[in-house]
Order: C-alpha cells, then structure tokens, then sequence
C-alpha cells in the first residue's frame, strides 16, 4: 500500500545455551561447533582450512602480534592482529604455549606469513559465525 | 623447524584458495550453490591478484 514502508524485523536472539556451547567450540577448536551440530563435512572442511592456513603461516614464519596502544593506527594494526591471531583458537594457544615467537622481520615471506596467521583466525570467525546461525536455526 | 618460502604469486593463490572455500561453505546454503560461490570468489581473487599485479607493474614503469 501507498506510504506504508515494508519493516524487516530482525529476529530475536534464541537463548544464550541453545547457541553458546557451538560457538565457544567453534572458537577453541576450528570447525568443532560444526562437528557438535553434526555438520561433519562441513567441520571437517573447515578445521582444515583453519589449521591449515595457520601451519603455512607458521612455516613462513610469520610474526604474532601482542596488543600496543599509541596512535590510531598502531592500536588497530597491533590489537586487532592479537585479536585476528586469538580468533584462530587452539592453533593459537598451542603455539603460543610451546613458545612460538618470531620477530616481525623485513621479507615478503615473513609478511606473508604474519598473514596468513591473522587471516586463519578470521577464517574462523566465518565458521563461528556459522556455527551460531546453525545452532540459532537460521540456517540448515 | 622447516621453513617454507613462497613466492608472492604462490602466497596469493593459496590465500584466495583457502578463503574462497570458506566463504563458499559458510555463506550459502546448499551445495550447488557453495560451489558456485567458491569459485566465483576464488575467481574474483586471481582476478584481483593479476590485475593489480598488473598495475602495480605498469605503474611502477
């Protein structure tokens, strides 16, 4: 009709324990919130594309971040790498716990490499994201 | 440890790969359809890749 705008309504956010337990899983372990909603296939494909990702960037060795403040852009650069690196879950951990720790030196390989461990957490912030909207039942 | 040296064509590839199949399993909904997605993605990336290659060649003389 005439003046009446079409209202998309967002849908409600389903309870925190029908969608928490996926989504922390999927954080901790790549593609384990797909493997608890039985989407093994799709886990599978997932875990593997994360670990992956985060193995060559180790093999490049590439550099993790730690968070610095400062300047804008320093403060986005370095936290926000920490969070892409912290996204990548276990991967991370691990490493981190056997003591991973290379400096961030000039070479592509080296840039390519700190790349590739930023970009395997947020690969699985994508699985994360779809590990909640399967729990939620947004999605099949 | 192994160290692993790729070139930055080789790199790029593997990154488009990698999250062109991510992006084609979590953002549709049946097969057919993450296929196609995955591909134009991965697509869009060799692309992007060549054609800023490419620019960055011309541009820099």
């Amino acid at each position: 009709m005439f003046g009446k705008k079409k209202h998309e309504s967002k849908p409600p956010l389903p309870p925190l324990k029908q969608w928490l337990p996926s989504v922390a899983l999927a954080w901790l372990v790549p593609g384990g919130g797909h493997f608890l909603l039985g989407r093994r296939g799709r886990g599978a494909i997932l875990a593997g594309c994360v670990i992956f990702t985060y193995a060559m960037g180790l093999l490049m060795r590439g550099a993790l971040f730690q968070p610095q403040t400062g300047d804008l852009l320093t403060t986005v650069i370095y936290t926000g790498g920490f969070l892409g690196n912290v996204a990548a879950g276990f991967p991370y951990l691990l490493s981190v716990w056997l003591g991973y720790a290379q400096p961030d030196v000039a070479g592509h390989v080296v840039d390519y490499g700190t790349k590739f461990l930023v970009a395997a957490g947020l690969l699985n912030v994508l699985a994360m994201v779809d590990a909640f909207e399967i729990a939620a039942g947004r999605k099949d | 440890m192994l160290k692993m040296n790729l070139t930055h064509l080789e790199a790029a590839i593997l990154m488009a790969a990698v999250s062109s199949i991510v992006m084609g399993i979590t953002t549709k909904k049946t097969d057919a359809e993450r296929w196609r997605y995955g591909l134009q993605c991965f697509g869009y990336f060799l692309l992007a890749i060549f054609g800023l290659g490419w620019l960055m060649h011309l541009a820099h003389g």
